[in-house]
């Protein structure tokens, strides 16, 4: 019966928190699902790629911006935009250099499967060590670590307001779900034009349908590949700006859960497949959001892993197949 | 012969312990057809990948236009203007028709001309232009065929190889692919053409190579190879 009246009690509440969140778990899954498209590999250190990007917002609004109060008009776009840019190109490339250096020379090599997954979840870990390190009073190799980040987590100052700009079925939207959600939006809808409509976007799916053919059409494979990485990292960028935004701090772990729910959401939508992992992230945000309503918040994570599980026993292709990027 | 377009030199290739390919030597002349046929697992296959560089040789060379590509990436191979339409067709499934004809295209650089192509490709088959907006994956043997063809051609190639382009269809198709076949070199186009079906290879070809396991049994004039006494046995069915 609790579960009966939490939902009838916070439907319309949940229904907006588990699409705020499931925006943001789909712009992380595209990259999770980009590259198992065209390498056939989970990325496990994309979940550090987000998290990057939560690092750059915290530098961009706290300290070159220097934000102290929330903003409106104008001045807000023009803050987003001139942090979605940086945190997007850092992303991007921290994809790339990780493919450079977990990935490329396993793939010189020939090397086995589980020998990248190896090196996926080796990557990410140090890379989350790293920024857990990065407090100014370490040294890697006698060489001094920067203060970046460090052990303790950081608070994000408020861009957005808080405060409620109108409410449907008696339940309050503020500007910060509003953005997450617009932006989230706009972003898939560039993505899925550049997929489907752009010479770019045709070598992707060609590579992911079949490689070696795609290369007797002089598609470079290595170039693919780069920018397969490069925009996923992006996307998950993006995601690391608004879950900042939403959420207003970062931690050199903070991309765990997240990264990993977006895996479960490219799962959850057929892994390969962009528009499914656009749609299992909302599925699997909807899904979390009714389920801690139907229980209590400190579920949700069992909720999302217990998704993961039931997926992969009962419809391990997802609910649109994998078909490729395409 | 005229001037030499395509030129392999003791070419040896490898799959692990397994060698393929035991340095074969074969060249092909601006504006000829010349065919390498062979019976199953005799290294035609491995052949053409390695000249299209997706297969890395273990010594030998390989030269267009006299420039060696024994070490380049399969795109820069493609960019050189050499295309392989690979054996089983291999269309992309799940793009359209139309796509997968640009998907020939898409190492070339220059803008222009793109269209003269796809009306030369619709010229020559015009079952892709009304199943131009269908996936590929959708077409009939013989119109994939026909699509990987037109592919092939959207790279404007200078050598256009392909490997068994009759395997699994009708003696009709078969007829009709090799008709498009000579048409598209009547166009000016040079072929090199992998065939382990001889008589139709033979018929249409200027010159043969015999591949037999990974080494080169014979090589000659077309004609004269249709009437070799041991190819006629081998290739051809008679006794
Ligand atoms: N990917 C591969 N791995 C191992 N051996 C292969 C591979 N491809 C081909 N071979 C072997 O190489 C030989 C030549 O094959 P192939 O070039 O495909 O012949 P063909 O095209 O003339 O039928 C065969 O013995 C075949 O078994
Ligand atoms: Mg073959």
């Amino acid at each position: 019966m609790r579960c009966a009246n939490g939902l009838i009690d916070q439907f319309w509440a949940q229904t907006r928190n588990g699409i705020t969140l499931g925006a943001i778990y789909a712009m992380i899954a595209i990259g999770y699902t980009m590259v198992y498209g065209v390498l056939q590999l989970i990325n496990f250190a994309h979940s550090e790629v987000f998290m990057v990007a939560t690092v750059v917002s915290l530098y961009a609004f706290r300290d070159w911006y220097g934000v102290t109060e929330p903003l409106t008009g104008g001045t807000l776009l023009l803050v987003l935009l001139i942090t979605l840019i940086p945190a997007m190109i850092a992303s991007g490339l921290t994809a790339v250099a990780i493919e450079r250096l977990a990935y490329r020379p396993l793939r010189r090599r020939r090397a086995p499967r589980l020998s990248f997954l190896i090196s996926a979840i080796g990557a990410s870990l140090s890379i989350q060590y790293l920024f857990n390190l990065m407090d100014g009073n370490h040294s890697l190799l006698f060489i001094p670590l920067p203060n970046v980040l460090g052990a303790a987590p950081q608070e994000i100052p408020d861009v957005v307001s808080s405060k409620p700009l109108f409410s449907i079925f008696g339940t309050p939207w503020n500007g910060q779900q509003l953005l997450v959600i617009a932006v989230a939006v706009l972003m898939m809808i560039i993505l899925d034009l550049l997929v489907r409509r752009t010479k770019l976007g045709r070598g992707i799916r060609a590579v992911a349908q079949d490689p070696e053919t795609a290369s007797l059409m002089g598609v470079s494979i290595d170039r693919i590949i780069v920018v397969t990485f490069l925009i996923g990292g992006a996307m998950a960028g993006a995601a690391g700006v608004l879950y900042s935004v939403r959420f207003h701090f970062t931690q050199w772990n903070i991309g765990f859960l997240p990264g990993i729910k977006a895996f479960t959401a490219a799962v959850l939508g057929g892994i390969g497949n962009i528009r499914g992992a656009m749609l299992g992230g909302l599925l699997l945000g909807m899904v979390e959001a009714y389920g801690v309503a139907c229980t209590a918040p400190q579920w949700a994570d069992v909720i999302s892993f217990g998704v993961l599980v039931a997926v992969l026993m009962f419809r391990p292709t997802g609910i649109l197949g994998e078909r490729g990027v395409a | 012969m005229t001037e030499v377009v395509l030129e392999v030199e003791n070419l040896h290739v490898r799959y692990g312990g397994i060698e393929a390919v035991k340095g074969i030597s074969l060249a092909v002349g601006e504006g000829e057809i010349v065919t390498l046929i062979g019976g199953n697992g005799a290294g035609k296959t491995t052949t053409l990948k390695t000249i299209s560089g997706v297969k890395r040789p273990e010594s030998g060379q390989i030269r267009f236009r006299g420039q060696p590509i024994q070490s380049k990436a399969a795109h820069e191979i493609v960019a050189l203007g050499v295309c392989q339409v690979p054996e089983g067709r291999k269309i992309f499934p799940r793009m359209t028709v139309y796509e997968n004809l640009e998907m020939g295209a898409y190492g070339r650089r220059d803008g222009a001309g793109f269209d003269e192509d796809f009306e030369r490709v619709f010229a020559l088959f015009p079952v892709l232009k009304e199943r131009s907006e269908q996936p590929g994956g959708t077409l009939s043997g013989g119109e994939q065929q026909m699509l990987a063809i037109g592919r092939g051609l959207m790279s404007r190639p200078r050598l256009l190889m392909l490997d068994e382009p009759s395997l699994g269809l009708a003696p009709l198709l078969v007829e009709r692919i090799y008709e498009l076949l000579r048409e598209i070199h009547r166009q000016g186009t040079t072929i090199l053409l992998v065939e382990q079906n001889a008589h139709m290879a033979l018929n249409l070809a200027d010159r043969g190579y015999v591949l037999e396991s990974g080494t080169i049994a014979l090589e000659d004039r077309a004609d004269a190879l249709l009437g070799n006494d041991a190819v006629r046995r081998a290739y051809l069915g008679e006794e």
